[in-house]
């Protein structure tokens, strides 16, 4: 007995010796990680299974908010879902693609133009939503005051001033341009930096293998020989996209949105989170957005995954 | 020391318009494309700029004008004079997002750098394991888990607290994985060799990891730095006493849709937002080519 408890002790104490200062220096990172990520996934997944309104004890109900959300959810089916799809597939795709083709093209010119270029082109990320919400509510202001409605009030293009962040039929398209301005993010840095890696000589060879434009150049050599990057730059803009879902309720000034009509998904969860106090529902909710982004993410691996 | 590690492009090599070393006339139709562009792209910041200069008869004039034509301080004065609705001084929330944002940074370079350096030159059983969650994580939208963030920090007591704005920061995934990615590039035998000479892990991290991976520490210090100081939502979530929030929450206050229409409201509004936005700028036009040399190696596989 003794001699095992030495026997286990003398095996702690090599194991630590051998692999106690490297979980040492992992314990900071690995504290915050699993307090303020793993925790909060792994209780959304459970709530998301209970009736759960902040006062009493939560209290296990099965699938049952994952059934009300598919089958009597009509907002969610209706306006947020559709809303979040379109959203999605136009700012993430669309943010991309153009990230990529402005990256592109910034790696054509020399060192000092292309530095200051790629400066105007990011920095509007750099500020997410909060210092910009004063520029937009101004532009799209709906009095003739605003800048968009002076305008085409001068040219005469419309009679009225329109009250364009309040209108169920502009406010999505309004949303999606403030977020595609602000879409060059660390994923076209990522991307600008990969284009200006690749190795000349591929270039070269690829000359001699028979590529004589440049759109050639960029889909067999160019993109093959950066997919680590793609990969990085398509996983920012998935993460991104869904986390730029606020921006409806930034420039309409309610949550819900006019109609419903920027009602994303991130917008919904606050909805029965905080304003109705239904946490289970909202978990539920919040574990379809996550789901939503592996899958958003498994594509982009499948697209850029360095195996083929 | 840097170099070392990074292959010299060759120069010799004629073909390919990539990274020019001048100005060629086969480049035009790439400015005729971007300069157009870039400047669309710039207009709202050059907005903000002009703006908070604006005097109260130009910020409502009509037509309204994009530049300002007699520039004043007036909103700046304005807005440093006043006090929140809640009798807190401006100052105060500026104080603490810059004491916030200052901590936060200091923080989060500690944690990751030490942490990115056991997953890529320690061995031991999980590394690969839990680079590979890292790697998950990178997908992690923490706007999902708003609430169950809340419950968990409403029980570990952290509700109302300094703390709140800064421990959640300090779980970057991509700042870990960019550091790593980074240390990747130093040869294992630069490490190696300290070790025979004798050198503890934490002289190894100190004396020649840190130094060697400047650019990296800058992008981190430059990614947390926007994620804290543009924060407002910890403010409105997590704190309760107005003389703990940021500069950022203050600024949505003058924005959201009941005060902000006051004539003296957007003067003030368009001030801070110059205030929250300038920073942002100023430090990046300083690391850009730091962040730059990190991204080459940003790559997922």
């Amino acid at each position: 007995m003794v001699n095992k408890t030495i026997q286990r002790k003398s095996n702690f104490k090599n194991w630590f010796e051998k692999e106690g200062s490297a979980y040492t220096f992992l314990s900071g990172y690995a504290l915050m990680f699993i307090v303020f990520i793993v925790v909060p996934v792994l209780v959304a997944i459970l709530l998301s299974f209970t009736l759960f309104d902040t006062i009493q004890f939560p209290k296990f109900i099965g699938l049952k908010n994952y059934v009300t959300l598919l089958t009597q959810d009509d907002i969610f089916m209706k306006y947020v879902l559709p809303n979040t799809i379109q959203f999605a597939v136009i700012v993430g795709p669309g943010g991309y693609i153009l990230s990529f083709m402005l990256a592109w093209m910034l790696a054509q010119l020399p060192k000092l133009p292309r530095t200051i270029m790629a400066l105007i082109l990011y920095s509007p990320s750099m500020t997410s939503g909060v210092a910009m919400s004063v520029v937009w509510l101004t532009f799209f202001s709906g009095d003739q005051n605003g800048y968009l409605n002076s305008l085409l009030l001068n040219y005469s293009i419309i009679q009225e001033p329109i009250q364009w962040l309040q209108s169920p039929q502009y406010l999505m398209t309004i949303m999606i341009v403030v977020t595609l301005w602000s879409s060059m993010g660390v994923g076209f840095l990522a991307m600008l930096a990969g284009i200006l890696e690749v190795n000349p000589e591929m270039y070269e060879a690829g000359s001699l293998d028979g590529i004589n434009n440049r759109f050639q150049e960029i889909i067999y050599i160019t993109i093959p020989s950066m997919r680590p990057q793609m990969l990085f730059g398509a996983v920012m803009a998935i993460v991104g996209t869904f986390q730029a879902g606020a921006i409806g309720v930034t420039l309409s000034g309610t949550n819900p949105t006019p109609q419903y009509a920027g009602q994303l998904i991130v917008n919904h969860i606050e909805d029965y989170g905080f304003l109705r106090y239904e946490m289970g529902y909202a978990a539920a909710v919040s574990v379809v957005l996550l789901l939503m982004v592996l899958l958003f993410a498994r594509v982009a691996n499948k697209l850029f995954s360095s195996n083929n | 020391m840097m170099k070392l590690f990074k292959p010299r492009r060759h120069s010799g090599i004629h073909y390919s318009g990539i990274n020019p070393k001048g100005y060629h006339p086969s480049q035009l139709k790439f400015y005729v494309l971007l300069l157009p562009l870039a400047i669309i792209m710039l207009l709202p910041m050059v907005f903000i700029f002009s703006h908070a200069f604006k005097p109260p008869d130009e910020l409502f004039a009509y037509p309204p004008r994009f530049f300002v034509t007699n520039p004043t301080f007036k909103n700046f004065i304005d807005l440093f004079s006043k006090m929140s609705g809640s009798g807190i001084p401006v100052s105060r929330y500026l104080f603490n997002s810059i004491v916030i944002t200052a901590v936060t940074i200091g923080a989060s370079i500690i944690v990751s750098s030490t942490a990115a350096y056991a997953l890529s030159k320690k061995r031991f059983k999980l590394k690969t394991a839990l680079f590979a969650i890292n790697t998950v994580a990178l997908m992690f939208v923490p706007i999902a888990v708003t609430i169950p963030r809340f419950l968990i920090i409403d029980k570990l007591g952290l509700m109302n607290t300094f703390w709140v704005h800064i421990l959640p920061a300090l779980a970057m995934p991509v700042g870990l994985f960019l550091i790593k990615q980074f240390i990747d590039g130093i040869p294992d035998e630069v490490v190696e060799a300290a070790r025979i000479d004798g050198a503890s892990d934490l002289m190894v991290y100190w004396r020649i990891i840190l130094p060697m991976i400047k650019p990296a520490i800058a992008t981190i210090a430059i990614l947390t730095f926007q994620a804290t100081w543009n924060n407002a939502d910890t403010s409105s979530l997590f704190i309760n006493d107005e003389s703990l929030k940021t500069f950022a929450f203050y600024l949505t206050t003058l924005t959201s849709t009941t005060s902000g229409n006051t004539v003296a409201g957007q003067g003030i509004a368009a001030a801070a937002s110059l205030i929250t936005f300038l920073p942002n700028l100023i430090i990046f036009i300083f690391l850009q080519s730091q962040v730059m040399s990190t991204m080459s190696h940003s790559g997922l596989k």
